[in-house]
């Protein structure tokens, strides 16, 4: 069995940001990946940040994940990629398996940064080759540089859906029709005027009826619903594509902290069931902390701040970091969450994420 | 089809070409790359059909979450092509039923 002060699940914003946190005060850190590459998602985030400055607005995913590991690897982060954390056990130990061979490593301290999944979104020929998640064509054409359609259909219009139909563009394929069930668009106004302006129509109150196409998708059916989101018959229209993207929202990635024994509760607006944590990513279990989008879905900014207050509170109840310290760090950083949680598109998440943010009570004080 | 020019991400960077037998036909894939990449970019329309059914699959999630996108490769069944990266001369097949070891 191996050992370590702090073993972080998952190498991407939040991972990398906690991992630089640990390190920095001087931790003996471990941060595991199942990926072949550390970054998570970053990579396939070639848009411009949103936030202020002191959140980096302005700067693209892809540099700033590799200021991130430029980072980590100045610090000496020791990184085991192309490994699977399968499960947490008795005394924080942790059962790791790479490249079929497994192991235990032991953690007086674990940082759970494992991200979110894509929701699907059935509809008849949904499994159809050509339907596939917002983020899967995101990671095709802009990490691995290919183009699975000339032609998309998003559904969707939550930020997701807006960037990735912009940058569906930018790779030279058109995108068909932006599709909405609600009656009003959900992302950013800035980003749905662009698409608008290439000249893309956005379907408010409409779905998907169903994807047509015997061994890939060749075009789908649409359909107007009511104001109680009921089908309304008659106003199907054909909209030919290649591609259907599903942009219907994320799931937090939980199964770890459910196997850790960490308590939940059920938060629709930031994806589901989510592990109750306190002002410092502290869980129910007094020495597993989580950060990023398994502790509410939200945004790289966001999931790079809670890693890092994760990180030095972690680094704190080590005794890296005396307290007095760690109490500044940890309220400029509570401060930028805050502020990056402003605005009325943050207003929901602030409602939602604050309640855990209140003090040092493990508790969703909503 | 490749991506060659990009706005954003500028010239695709010179890569060694390598081949890959895909259901008996020799393509060609960059050294690196994932097998899916590969595939799309040659058109493959789809990667495996279902056991009971024989519906086609493809690329869903593209990170090695979902397993739709599994394949035979090299003998082995259910391996996720959007997470393994192609070799010189590998041997990919259509996977049917739940996959077969060879």
């Amino acid at each position: 069995m191996e050992e370590t002060e702090v073993a972080i699940i998952g190498a991407g914003p939040a991972g990398l940001a906690a991992a630089i946190e640990v390190a920095q005060a001087g931790g003996k850190v471990v941060l595991i990946d199942e990926n072949k590459k550390p970054g998570g998602q970053l990579f396939k985030q070639i848009h411009k940040f949103f936030g202020s400055r002191a959140h980096r607005a302005g700067v693209r995913g892809i540099t700033i994940a590799e200021d991130l590991l430029k980072e980590c690897e100045r610090l000496g982060v020791t990184t085991l990629l192309d490994t699977v954390a399968y499960g947490i056990f008795a005394d924080n130990k942790i059962g790791l398996v790479s490249r079929g061979r497994a192991w235990t490593l032991k953690a007086e301290q674990i940082i759970l940064a494992t991200g979110a999944s894509e929701n699907a979104l059935a509809f008849p020929g949904w499994t159809l080759p050509g339907v596939m998640g917002a983020g899967a064509l995101q990671t095709m054409i802009n990490v691995h540089r290919v183009l699975p359609g000339k032609c998309i259909l998003m559904v969707g219009s939550g930020n997701v859906g807006l960037i990735v139909s912009y940058q569906t563009m930018q790779a030279g394929a058109d995108v068909a029709a932006i599709v909405e069930a609600a009656p009003s668009i959900g992302g950013y106004g800035v980003h749905a005027a662009k698409i608008s302006r290439a000249g893309t129509p956005i379907y408010t109150s409409h779905t998907v009826k169903r994807a047509i196409g015997n061994d890939h998708v060749e075009g789908a059916e649409l359909v107007a619903l009511d104001e109680r989101w009921n089908p309304i018959e008659g106003t199907e229209k054909h909209i030919p594509a290649d591609t259907i993207c599903l942009s219907v929202g994320l799931t937090p990635l939980t199964e770890l902290a459910r196997m850790a024994g960490c308590r939940f509760t059920y938060v629709p607006a930031l994806g589901g069931h989510v592990p109750v944590h306190n002002w410092d990513m502290r869980t129910s279990k007094e020495n597993i902390y989580i950060a990023g989008d398994i502790s509410g879905i939200e945004e790289a900014s966001t999931a790079m701040e809670e890693g890092r207050l994760a990180g030095i509170a972690a680094a704190r109840s080590l005794g890296l970091i005396a307290d007095n310290e760690a109490e500044t760090l940890k309220t400029e950083i509570r401060a930028r969450l805050a502020s990056l949680r402003e605005g009325p598109f943050g207003e929901l998440r602030r409602d939602m994420k604050e309640p855990f943010m209140k003090g040092p009570e493990i508790t969703h004080a909503g | 089809m490749r991506i060659i020019n990009h706005p954003i991400l500028g010239k695709e960077k010179k890569r060694k070409k390598i081949s890959i037998i895909v259901d008996g036909t020799k393509i060609e894939a960059y050294e690196g790359e994932v097998i899916a990449a590969a595939l799309v970019a040659a058109g493959k329309r789809y990667f495996r059909l279902t056991r009971r059914y024989e519906k086609p699959r493809g690329v869903f999630c593209a990170i090695g979450r979902c397993t739709d996108c599994v394949m035979n490769v090299n003998g082995v069944p259910n391996v996720r092509t959007c997470v393994t990266p192609v070799e010189d001369g590998m041997v990919i097949e259509t996977q049917t039923e739940s996959g077969e070891w060879k």
